[in-house]
């Protein structure tokens, strides 16, 4: 038998053991909560930063992300030569991952607020009373003025009437599959999981196909487009909310001789109900980002259009594009309110979302 | 009703008497949610019906294997080619997969395993609001905000990672931005929610008690999600991923924003120029004449049959997944 202090040197070399091996009589450290203290952490973070603004301007690099890029590896290295010292490889790599499954959630989280703060930042210059009373009808490309009452308009018409349709048919074909089962559920149930990904780009192109090539531009063209992006989403929302409902509810329901119109009806969608408003609010929110398919079916107009069933119409989508796509600097600061708007928009819905299927779940509890 | 079917001799009970009205409401009722299902069944049918239709005419013209391998688009005569379209569309949503799949994995471990619980529903949300932000805003903050930094990581990842053939420039001087790298890397931020809540849906499926025991064995933290969740999970992440791919490669706005638009197939990634064939479709149909619509339409069966295979397959391999992780 060899001494300990072998063993150690042996274990972090060898890490194959077998479960009969005696080394394993032997307790190793496997030092848990070497991250949670700060100073396991600070050392290497400090050093990686170090070898970064080092390699930086000796090897005169550019830029802030390889900087950060360069900073993170080298930190992880740290991280890992510094805690295999004391307490093995083992340790080591759970470690580095941990710091790496930290690493991807900041940079998701740091995406998203980066996302947002330069939104909002570009966008609050333009940002004003008078920027949501005026249209795009008179107004040239260098003038200061203009605004986006056309395209709030349009959006909220055509987003509404692809509510309208939608919903309800989305939540009766959830209805459909989780409550009625009937023979095509399991067909039907493929294509809806199978259209989740359609490009919104095609549902554009049918909708032109079908009708717009023979009828021309409309806001209703635009909401079928919609309503066809809209109808699986929500169904497959709709459909998972259905399934947490638990089966005593209708079998109580069917006991006490309910019909199953009723027990649906009843009894399962008021449980299902704060579910279902919260599937539907998201559809809604990202039917209103759509730029794809509205592009090819309502076109976008500089002038106010209040009908939805005639002649082209705008949208925040399309308004923010032509404004992007048009390259000089007022229509540009223009698209930056513009999307400001619609992130505003998706924000409130979102939020709405949330705070919906809070209080649901919460009263459930209860 | 079906519960109700005791006719096993076995069992010597008389039979109970099932009083069964269909009444007007229950017929009703059965026919609306039967019709609201066979909407679907429509869009599909006619979303294939009517492209196919418009679009056939275009694939002739140019012929089947023509149409799908070159990559000359000349709408005046005729011609309409998008096998490099094909190539550049799978390439932006490979670099985006690539991305996309480290980060989600992370994502998802980060969420279901290693942040405070606090902190777990931020988490949730911020993700869910990754999923609603619309493309566009992607596209303009892909163009305006990440375009510049990204260009100077292509530059650092030419000069030092040149060795990998995706990486070489074809001059050193080459324009760095608006590229299929760019893009791709933008199409990953919008695909990162997707594989992100699919594979912690699988990975929450993990019996506990397995996690448990091999933490209790001795086991490292990441030693129990290596050996525990990771294999247990395998085939959700492969179909989450698959389903991430998918809309990669539908992706439209984003992409026809930021990347500057090109027929060819462009194998230098980090340079000017790339294309898709849903940024194919939205930037040219507004221009397009009626015979170029035609070849549009055809692009967008060819999209089309190309991302739902994709979906249909990923969902499939999700599905079984997950009943696997149903009968354990």
């Amino acid at each position: 038998m060899s001494s300990a202090t072998d063993v150690s040197t042996q274990m972090n070399i060898d890490s194959g053991l077998t479960a009969d091996d005696p080394r394993l009589d032997i307790p190793r450290n496997l030092g848990g909560s070497q991250l949670q203290n700060l100073d396991g952490l600070l050392l290497p973070i400090v050093s990686g930063i170090a070898v970064s603004l080092l390699a930086r301007f000796v090897l005169d690099w550019d830029g802030l992300m390889s900087t950060v890029v360069v900073a993170v590896i080298a930190a992880m290295a740290f991280v890992w030569v510094g805690t295999r010292e004391r307490s093995g490889s083992l340790v080591a790599t759970n470690s580095v991952v941990t710091a790496l499954v930290w690493l991807s959630g900041t940079v998701a989280i740091g995406a998203i607020v980066w996302m947002l703060v330069f939104v909002i930042e570009k966008g609050s210059k333009r940002f004003g009373l008078s920027y949501f009373t005026h249209d795009m009808a008179k107004v040239g490309p260098l003038d200061p003025g203009g605004g986006v009452l056309h395209s709030i308009v349009g959006t909220l018409e055509q987003v509404g009437i692809a509510a309208t349709f939608s919903i309800p048919i989305s939540v009766l074909t959830a209805v459909y599959l989780h409550e009625i089962r009937g023979r095509i559920s399991t067909v039907v149930r493929f294509i809806v999981n199978a259209m989740t990904g359609l490009p919104s780009i095609v549902s554009g192109l049918v909708v032109y196909a079908l009708w717009v090539s023979g009828h021309g531009y409309s806001g209703a063209a635009a909401a079928a487009a919609l309503t066809i992006l809209m109808i699986p989403t929500v169904t497959r929302t709709a459909e998972e909310i259905l399934r947490t409902i638990p089966d005593h509810y209708r079998e109580g329901a069917l006991a006490l001789g309910a019909q199953r119109w009723r027990v649906v009806v009843k009894v399962v969608l008021p449980a299902a109900r704060s579910g279902l408003i919260t599937a539907t609010i998201l559809g809604v929110a990202r039917a209103i980002g759509e730029t794809a398919p509205v592009r090819l079916t309502a076109l976008g107009t500089q002038a106010f259009n209040g009908n939805p069933f005639k002649d082209p119409q705008s949208n925040l989508t399309t308004f923010v594009w032509d404004q992007v796509r048009s390259g000089n600097a007022v229509q540009i600061e223009r698209a930056w309110t513009g999307a400001m708007v619609l992130v505003v928009m998706v924000l409130v819905l979102f939020t709405a979302a949330r705070f919906v299927s809070s209080r649901g779940s919460s009263s459930k509890g209860r | 009703m079906s519960i109700f079917e005791l006719d096993n001799p076995m069992l010597d009970v008389p039979k109970p008497r099932v009083v069964e009205r269909t009444t007007g409401a229950e017929r009703v009722f059965t026919f609306l949610s039967s019709a609201s299902a066979m909407v679907t069944l429509i869009i599909v049918g006619a979303t294939l019906g009517f492209l196919i239709h418009d679009g056939w005419p275009a694939i002739r013209q140019t012929g089947l294997v023509n149409f799908l391998t070159s990559s000359s688009w000349v709408a005046d005569a005729g011609i309409y080619g998008v096998g490099g379209l094909l190539i550049g569309t799978v390439l932006i949503a490979f670099i985006a997969l690539s991305c996309a799949v480290p980060l989600s994995l992370g994502m998802a471990l980060f969420i279901n395993e290693y942040a405070p619980k606090r902190i777990r529903f931020v988490l949730v949300g911020a993700v869910d609001l990754l999923a609603a932000l619309p493309s566009l805003i992607y596209g303009i903050w892909g163009l305006y905000a990440l375009s510049g930094q990204a260009s100077k990581i292509a530059r650092w990842l030419s000069d030092h990672a040149g060795a990998i053939p995706l990486f070489r420039l074809t001059r050193p001087d080459a324009q760095l931005v608006s590229s299929g790298f760019i893009g791709g890397v933008v199409v990953a931020m919008m695909i990162t929610p997707i594989i992100t809540s699919v594979a912690r849906d699988v990975m929450n499926q993990v019996p506990r008690e397995l996690c448990e025991g091999a933490l209790a064995l001795g086991s490292t933290k990441w030693g129990m999600v290596r050996t525990v969740i990771l294999p247990f999970g395998r085939g959700g992440i492969v179909g989450a991923s698959l389903l991430g791919f998918g809309r990669a490669l539908g992706e439209t706005v984003a992409v026809a924003i930021i990347v500057s638009f090109s027929y060819k197939a462009n194998s230098h990634v980090l340079e000017r120029g790339a294309g898709s064939i849903a940024s194919l479709i939205f930037t040219k149909f507004g221009e397009a004449k009626q015979g170029e619509r035609g070849g549009l339409m055809a692009a967008g069966l060819a999209l089309f049959v190309m991302t739902f295979a994709v979906s249909f397959v990923a969902r499939k391999i999700v599905a079984n997944s997950e009943k696997k992780a149903g009968i354990v």
